[in-house]
């Protein structure tokens, strides 16, 4: 399809418009100093801050908790313990604003989530209006993973900020129904030469060497018997905030819960720090120690993901780079497993 | 660099490179140089050469009394859960120690968590650390990708921008409160010690939500942690915080839920702070680490503050002094136990 | 795809079927395992229900939780479903606690099983078996007996602490009873009234040393005793990937995403739990 421009004078009301049958988000600040993903109110929409907002999208695709059945919890009831499908009362979501990175994300977390119906669901019912990104942040690294800041997969609609207008391309069927209602134009010459002059300067160099297929080539047991895994687990204090942060970490518990006579199972997020993790109920720990711990969340994310679907699973948004709270580097990691 | 630092840093790797070499210590715990401006990496240095990497200044925000069971007990030789420790001395570890570090080290001691002739501790007076959010609000949140620091000011640059920050002011909560930045306990020192201060308000935050209404105070707590998202960076950063099994995790039984429904999240919060009581030393780990900016300290702050109020304790001041929450006494205060309507008080 | 409301979702790999406990069996002196006898609700699930020795199944007791469990019946033995399970954790707990008649939840099959079809066929089968681990090589062997013809030699080396401890005790009189069978059952320690051998299971194998020509072994017990097994075998002549492992670890999911039970690059619950011993060497030892 053709792109289409859009002034961003009308956006607040091609958005309103689009409220009756969505719920938007949109990455909007606290009152903690950071942007994260919330609802929209009508606000202004268009100060889509450089970098991503502090939450991945992950939550919207794989929310905490995702509620997988319901069941009567009365014994005596004649339906006691059967478990049925939740009904989703959600609106079907846009989400307004999202970065190439976290876009891609998704895209990278449907390949092990293939045959999960909820999580797919959830795909068809979030249209994504991506943002291309002018400039990164110090800790942005997402050429590295195989994305680029100006990469447009998993989005349905592609922006890009030209001041006074978007510049807007429509991905998929579903970007197609978002812009549906007449608020979009043709764009004019100039608009097409600086789209194009934004997607240049933004792209940059490509870089020289392929990660993931380098990392796929090296030895499974040369990289997890690497010499460096005690020294990057060291100050590790074993909390979840890289997993929790991160787009691509998809890990999961499921439990079920009842109160006053209602059930549920729910699945909600893990993490592969907590020791609790692997332990069997016999006590034995397969990854007790935290070394173990630390080197099987990179090794998952830039050799075990690589090897199984393709890509690495890291799409470089930075978050773990920024929070891990003993500065962990996933950029220094990746580095020395590439070395190695 | 600031002369301070650059000189405690020059310490720092002398001694541990000292201490290291005549064997004195297996390994030594301090700070290494972080990848990001304003931020610091816990590290421990096993041989001369690793010594060279500590580093110090403004910005050693977790509190290293954290590590020291754990690395005590990697250097002792491997034994069965339960079997005694073998003959003889076991291996040393060096740590810094400022203030509030060392009184956790005290509280370690005295909880049998650490040995104190085991841990060779090198005390800082401590001068506060930076809380990473105060400063990234001093400079309006745009993104810093430099700081240099000075005695007493931070200069900050960023994409286009160039600032100079005055230190005290960007210090965390916990340290600009602080009346105790003297090392209680230690072997070496470094600098010299600066006294006590005096605060006259060093509970103002807590104050300030003290006189909220009993309904406002829960919704300002609730606020508070609404942006939760349970993965326990406060919890475990905290040195008080070695339960081999943290209740949020037990399984049988099960105590918390384990999303983020809003009742799970103010009962992990509430208890974690409960267990802290009488044993928090206000060192601002847990808040320092927090992604979410979640100011969880002054759950314990206030904690401590009763406890100050009620048994005239502050932890870890004095090696000797029982624990007065682990401690039965008949005289202790009770009135707190007792609701209102069992005092017959039916508001 | 599902967009549309109308649209019934067809497939939810979380939903078990709907059964009942059909029959409890004590297994043990020590009352800890339990063999529970499982059928489907649906006569056409049960119909349609069709397993490899080997693999596994989630059992689901809504309001308590799931847990993976061997299926410790054939295939061949139609309409119900065998368990036999260890008292250990949550789950396994509310399961023994359970009666007959009470619903239960099968989520399943899961996992590869053994290559009773394809690799193992026309080998001589070493079956070895320590403690409550026997559950799926029961299955399995249920199935070779049934399918005598395709397989050579069948010999079954099988050890408990205790004679109470053994599992299925009357099927192993049985066993033991056929001649187209090498059945040795031992326990660790002498006991009275038991007659029968006694050593752990790796000295049985070190004393009846099986051949390994045109022969598979497939070993499940605790970690300690097939390290131990090992070594007699390799002694004469057994080669990695000979050997047939079924390994364990915690699960959640059992449909390979949820993460919690790799082993490397590889997922117990979806690529496993049987591997070759061979194949298990190129991976990190986390289980």
């Amino acid at each position: 399809m053709k792109p289409l421009v859009l002034e961003k004078e009308q956006a607040g009301h091609w958005l309103k418009g689009l409220c009756n049958n969505f719920d938007i988000f949109a990455p909007l600040p606290t009152d903690k100093g950071y942007s994260d993903w919330q609802k929209w109110d009508g606000g202004d929409l268009f100060d889509v801050a450089k970098g991503v907002p502090k939450s991945s999208i992950k939550t919207f695709f794989f929310p905490q908790p995702e509620v997988l059945f319901q069941f009567n919890a009365r014994a005596s009831a004649p339906d006691a313990f059967r478990l049925r499908e939740p009904k989703c009362q959600d609106k079907p979501r846009i989400l307004f604003g999202v970065r190439p990175c976290d876009a891609r994300s998704v895209v990278l977390n449907s390949m092990p989530y293939e045959e999960d119906p909820y999580f797919q669901k959830r795909i068809q019912e979030t249209f994504i209006v991506g943002f291309l990104c002018r400039e990164g942040c110090s800790t942005c690294f997402c050429k590295w993973t195989g994305g680029s800041p100006t990469g447009t997969e998993g989005m349905d609609v592609a922006a890009i900020d030209l001041g006074q207008v978007l510049y807007v391309e429509i991905l998929s069927d579903k970007g197609k129904r978002l812009v549906g209602n007449g608020f979009f134009r043709s764009p004019t010459k100039d608009e097409e030469t600086e789209a194009k002059d934004f997607v240049e300067k933004a792209k940059g160099q490509a870089l020289d060497q392929d990660v993931a297929s380098i990392l796929r080539s090296k030895g499974l047991m040369h990289l997890y018997d690497a010499p460096f895994w005690n020294s990057v687990s060291e100050p590790c204090i074993n909390c979840g905030t890289c997993t929790f942060l991160c787009p691509t970490c998809y890990c999961f518990d499921i439990q079920d819960e009842t109160l006053r006579g209602k059930g549920r199972r729910i699945r909600y997020w893990d993490s592969c720090m907590f020791p609790l993790f692997t332990q069997h109920a016999s006590g034995h720990n397969p990854r007790g120690d935290k070394l173990k711990r630390v080197r099987n969340r990179f090794m998952h994310k830039l050799k075990y993901f690589p090897d199984r679907f393709g890509p690495i699973s890291c799409v470089g948004c930075g978050r773990c780079v920024r929070d891990c709270p003993v500065n962990i580097d996933i950029r220094q990691v990746l580095r020395s497993l590439l070395e190695i | 660099m600031s002369s301070v630092n650059e000189r405690i840093t020059q310490e720092i790797q002398s001694i541990a490179a000292s201490m290291l070499e005549s064997g004195q210590v297996a390994a030594f715990l301090g700070y290494s140089q972080g990848t990001l401006p304003g931020t610091m990496q816990p590290f421990v240095a096993r041989d001369v050469e690793d010594a060279k990497k500590f580093s110090w200044n403004s910005f050693c925000v977790i509190n290293l009394a954290n590590y020291l069971p754990a690395l005590l007990r990697s250097l002792e030789p491997p034994r069965r859960r339960g079997e005694p420790p073998p003959e003889g001395p076991l291996p040393k570890v060096g740590v810094l120690a400022t203030g509030c570090w060392s009184r956790n080290m005290v509280v370690q001691i005295q909880e049998n968590q650490i040995e104190r002739q085991r841990a060779v501790i090198v005390g800082i007076s401590s001068r506060g650390m930076v809380s990473r959010r105060k400063l990234e609000a001093a400079v309006g949140y745009r993104e810093i990708t430099h700081i240099e620091e000075q005695d007493n000011s931070l200069l900050v640059r960023g994409d286009g921008f160039e600032e100079t920050i005055n230190r005290w002011d960007v210090v965390r909560d916990n340290c600009q409160t602080c009346v105790h930045p003297d090392p209680v306990i230690y072997d070496k020192l470094i600098g010299s010690l600066s006294g006590d201060r005096k605060i006259p308000d060093r509970f103002r935050q807590v104050e300030e939500i003290e006189a909220l209404s009993v309904d406002d105070r829960w919704q300002w707590f609730q606020n508070e942690i609404s942006s939760c998202i349970r993965c326990y960076a406060c919890r475990n950063a905290c040195p008080l915080c070695y339960c081999p099994t943290c209740f949020v995790d037990d399984s049988r039984p099960q105590w918390v839920g384990k999303s983020i429904d809003p009742v799970d999240t103010a009962l992990f919060h509430i208890l974690r702070a409960y267990h802290c009581a009488g044993r928090c030393t206000d060192c601002g780990s847990c808040e320092s680490v927090c992604p979410m900016g979640i100011r969880m300290r002054l759950f314990t702050k206030k904690l401590q503050k009763d406890v100050l109020e009620l048994y005239g304790f502050e932890p870890g001041l004095d090696p000797d002094a029982p624990l007065p929450l682990s401690t039965y006494k008949m005289d202790d205060p009770e009135e707190f136990i007792l609701t209102h309507i069992k005092k017959g008080d039916k508001k | 795809m599902r967009f549309d409301a109308s649209e019934e979702v067809t497939m939810n790999p979380y939903l078990p079927y709907s059964a009942v406990i059909d029959d409890i069996f004590v297994e043990t002196e020590d009352g800890n395992l339990k063999t529970f006898r499982i059928v489907l609700e649906n006569e056409e699930d049960r119909r349609n229900w069709t397993h490899r020795p080997g693999q596994f199944a989630m059992l689901s007791i809504a309001g308590k939780g799931e847990i993976p469990i061997g299926i410790a019946s054939s295939p061949t033995e139609k309409g119900h479903l065998l368990f036999t399970v260890n008292r250990a954790g949550v789950v396994t707990t509310a399961l023994h606690k359970m009666n007959v008649g009470d619903p239960i939840g099968v989520r399943g099959p899961l996992g590869n099983g053994f290559p009773v079809d394809s690799e193992l066929k026309g080998k001589n089968i070493v079956i070895i078996a320590g403690g409550f681990a026997f559950t799926t090589l029961r299955a399995t062997l249920i199935y070779m007996l049934e399918h005598r013809g395709d397989y050579e030699n069948i010999t079954v080396i099988y050890g408990a602490r205790t004679p109470g401890m053994l599992l299925y005790k009357d099927e192993l009189k049985q066993w033991q009873e056929r001649d187209d069978l090498n059945v040795y059952i031992t326990v660790d320690r002498e006991a009275p009234g038991w007659d029968g051998l006694v050593g752990f299971v790796p000295t049985i194998a070190g004393q009846v040393k099986p051949s390994p020509e045109n022969a598979a072994a497939l070993i499940c017990g605790p970690p300690i005793m097939i390290k131990f097994t090992m070594p007699p075998l390799e002694e004469v002549g057994w080669r990695n990937d000979q050997v047939y492992l079924s390994l364990e670890n915690r699960m959640k999911c059992a449909i390979g995403i949820c993460g919690h039970c790799n082993v490397g690059p590889v997922y117990v619950c979806k690529d496993g739990p049987v591997f070759t011993r061979a194949e298990v060497q190129r991976l990190p030892v986390e289980f």
